[in-house]
């Protein structure tokens, strides 16, 4: 065997007196990291295949295991660290475009931890959300901007197809291939519950999920997996999938292996071959061809339900989302380079796009400017990770934020970052039914709404402590955020001050 | 009675509900204690396994309750919906090992194999709720209500 250049990632480390060689950890690791040894009597682990995914750690009865970074360290330097250096070794070895999984691990800027929210303090009162009315229930898409009335001068009531929404949180688009069918189950009956909606990816809707069709956004993306006129009629909104924040410019790849029958079934493909889905959408080379898809769509479906546009955050996303906005589309939703995927080549989720924080100041403001601002919702995702972000992005002119990652953290996804592996051990990235099987999700659904709910009771407080009783009065209302450390260019795209000021 | 139940379709056959079982049933404050002074902690549940599906057995607390039946001392007793066994009694003739349609009627290698020993729900124990169900990490061991006698 040829010198292997780099060491194992990880460390497994085992407390030999508190293992009882349960082999538990063995039972449960897809990548067969620990093994019992029998002339040893003892476990023992294959660490060049941990991932990280910390299953063994946390189902471990006696809390013997603990995985931790493998201090190793070759002779780095700033420019060429070691992780460089490694990703050199395995291009040498493999000869192709390295992949990786959910959000960009670099060290980028994050805006959220640059903004700090106002409070209310002598002059205008805070507001105790537990005592009076808090509202965080908000609706998509179209807002008249004049009150019209018919001839007999009676008001006229009638509006563009709107989403409610319960809580001003959704669920970002993932498929069914990319995640389990259990964790789809989980999505779907916490957006129920919750009074929200989840979205089907570009993976089309499986059949036993038409039930939840009130609570589900269904995607339309370039590859136009599993879409028919069931589809469109099922979803409360259909969103079509111009880009992803975590890869913006490309396309999709499903490989073959994770087209089992279901899956085949459901994205109305051959078992085992590789689903593809097109870098753009071959019908869509304008804003006219756009608006062309999104009237067929709404023609498709009797104009019945609010169409999504979903772009990744780039650089001109202002110019772009004023298109959009002119479209035709209800709402346009913008995905941030740091969100998440189940496979992307690394280079393009590590480099390619911008924050989500900037993208949404300079879209809100351009279509403010532009007087176009009520023509749609927007709503932003790509690391939106917790409450105070939420509230950060409402400030910043977000009508609603989607969340994967987080939703993901919730059902058990402790980022190994390996979903392109397809051996997803909390049963979330895979589609091996003896690794779908750990996601029960009577128990993943009750996670999710705790999580939400959570969130929903952290925005409330949030927004009492700034007087604030509504999302829609927060809203756009950028001076509840003071930016801290940051140059003047970027409080200028973020269109707030500086703290103190 | 509320009954312990076991959904296949969760089971994951990890086997930690044998652990628990024997670690609550061990009389041991610490799990890594139980296992590494008492060689033979014996479990009163077994995981089942073959061909990808597995799932967890231990004494259903039947109304039919054969090994009651069949005990030559009295050890054996169905009181208040449990199948209790009275140990001072029991003289390890295995007539009800015998006569369990389930298996589940477990030979105590603890102190040779003189008597048995069964599932009582924990409620021989500090467990509280059985150990089995708490400790499953999916879900897939209940203990409730479903009505049946």
């Amino acid at each position: 065997m040829p010198v292997n250049f780099f060491p194992a990632r990880f460390e497994v480390l085992r407390n030999p007196d508190k293992c009882i060689k349960c082999r538990a950890c063995e039972r449960q690791c897809s990548n067969e990291v620990h093994y019992y040894d029998s002339d040893y009597d003892k476990m023992l682990a294959n660490e060049s295949k941990c991932v990280d995914c910390q299953r063994c750690v946390c189902i471990c009865p006696t809390g013997a295991l603990k995985i931790r970074k493998n201090e190793n360290s070759f002779n780095e330097s700033v420019n060429y660290t070691q992780q460089v250096m490694i990703e050199n070794y395995r291009q040498a070895e493999s000869g192709g475009v390295l992949l990786s999984s959910m959000g960009t691990p670099k060290d980028y800027p994050v805006y959220w931890d640059k903004m700090l929210i106002n409070a209310s303090q002598v002059t205008n009162p805070p507001i105790d959300p537990l005592r009076e009315p808090m509202e965080t229930k908000v609706f998509l898409g179209k807002k008249p901007t004049a009150i019209e009335k018919n001839p007999d001068g009676s008001i006229k009531t009638e509006l563009p197809p709107h989403l409610e929404l319960n809580v001003p949180i959704m669920f970002s688009a993932m498929s069914y291939g990319s995640i389990s069918k259990n964790a789809h189950e989980s999505l779907a009956r916490a957006a129920e519950e919750l009074g929200t909606y989840y979205n089907t990816g570009e993976g089309g809707l499986h059949k036993d999920f038409y039930q939840y069709g009130a609570n589900t956004i269904v995607q339309v993306a370039s590859g136009r997996f599993g879409v028919f006129k069931g589809y469109l009629d099922a979803g409360a909104a259909i969103e079509i999938k111009m880009g992803q924040g975590a890869k913006p410019g490309i396309g999709g790849h499903l490989p073959g292996a994770k087209i089992r029958e279901d899956v085949s079934r459901t994205r109305m493909i051959p078992m085992g071959t590789d689903a593809i889905s097109p870098a753009p959408h071959h019908d869509i080379y304008s804003i006219e061809d756009l608006r062309q898809l999104i009237f067929s769509l709404k023609e498709a479906t009797d104009y019945s339900k609010p169409v999504i546009v979903k772009i990744a955050a780039v650089h001109n996303v202002a110019a772009i989302a004023s298109g959009i906005a002119r479209s035709g589309a209800d709402v346009i939703a913008i995905d941030g380079f740091r969100g998440g995927t189940g496979a992307a080549p690394t280079r393009i989720r590590d480099n390619v796009g911008i924050p989500i924080e900037l993208a949404l100041a300079s879209v809100d403001q351009r279509l403010r400017d532009e007087g176009i601002r009520n023509e749609v919702s927007i709503v932003v995702g790509g690391s939106v990770r917790s409450s105070s972000d939420a509230v950060k992005a409402f400030a910043l002119g977000a009508d609603a934020i989607y969340i994967g990652t987080p939703a993901l953290l919730a059902l058990g996804c402790h980022l190994c970052r390996s979903c392109h592996e397809g051996k997803c051990n909390w049963g979330i990235a895979t589609q091996r039914p003896d690794l779908v099987k750990r996601l029960n999700p009577d128990l993943g659904y009750k996670r999710l709404v705790n999580l939400v709910h959570a969130w929903d009771h952290e925005i409330k407080e949030m927004m009492g402590g700034m007087g604030i009783n509504s999302i829609e009065a927060l809203k756009g209302n950028r001076l509840m955020l003071r930016g801290v450390g940051l140059t003047q260019k970027e409080l200028d795209i973020l269109g707030i001050q500086h703290a103190g000021e | 009675m509320k009954r312990v139940y076991v959904n296949e379709d969760r089971c994951l056959g990890c086997h930690l509900c044998e652990y628990y079982c024997a670690f609550a049933n061990s009389g041991e404050s610490d799990m890594a204690k139980t296992f590494k002074l008492d060689k033979n902690p014996v479990p009163r549940i077994t995981v089942e396994e073959l061909d990808g599906v597995s799932f967890a057995v231990q004494c259903r607390q039947c109304t039919a309750h054969p090994c009651v039946k069949g005990c030559i001392t009295g050890a054996l007793s169905f009181d208040d919906g449990i199948i209790r066994i009275d140990d001072s009694r029991c003289v390890g003739c295995y007539t009800c090992v015998l006569s369990c349609p389930y298996g589940c009627i477990v030979i105590d290698e603890k102190n040779g194999g003189k008597t048995i020993t069964k599932c009582e729900l924990c409620t021989r124990n500090a467990a509280g709720e059985p150990a089995c169900v708490s400790g499953c990490i999916n879900g897939a061991i209940v203990f409730e209500e479903r009505g049946e006698d």
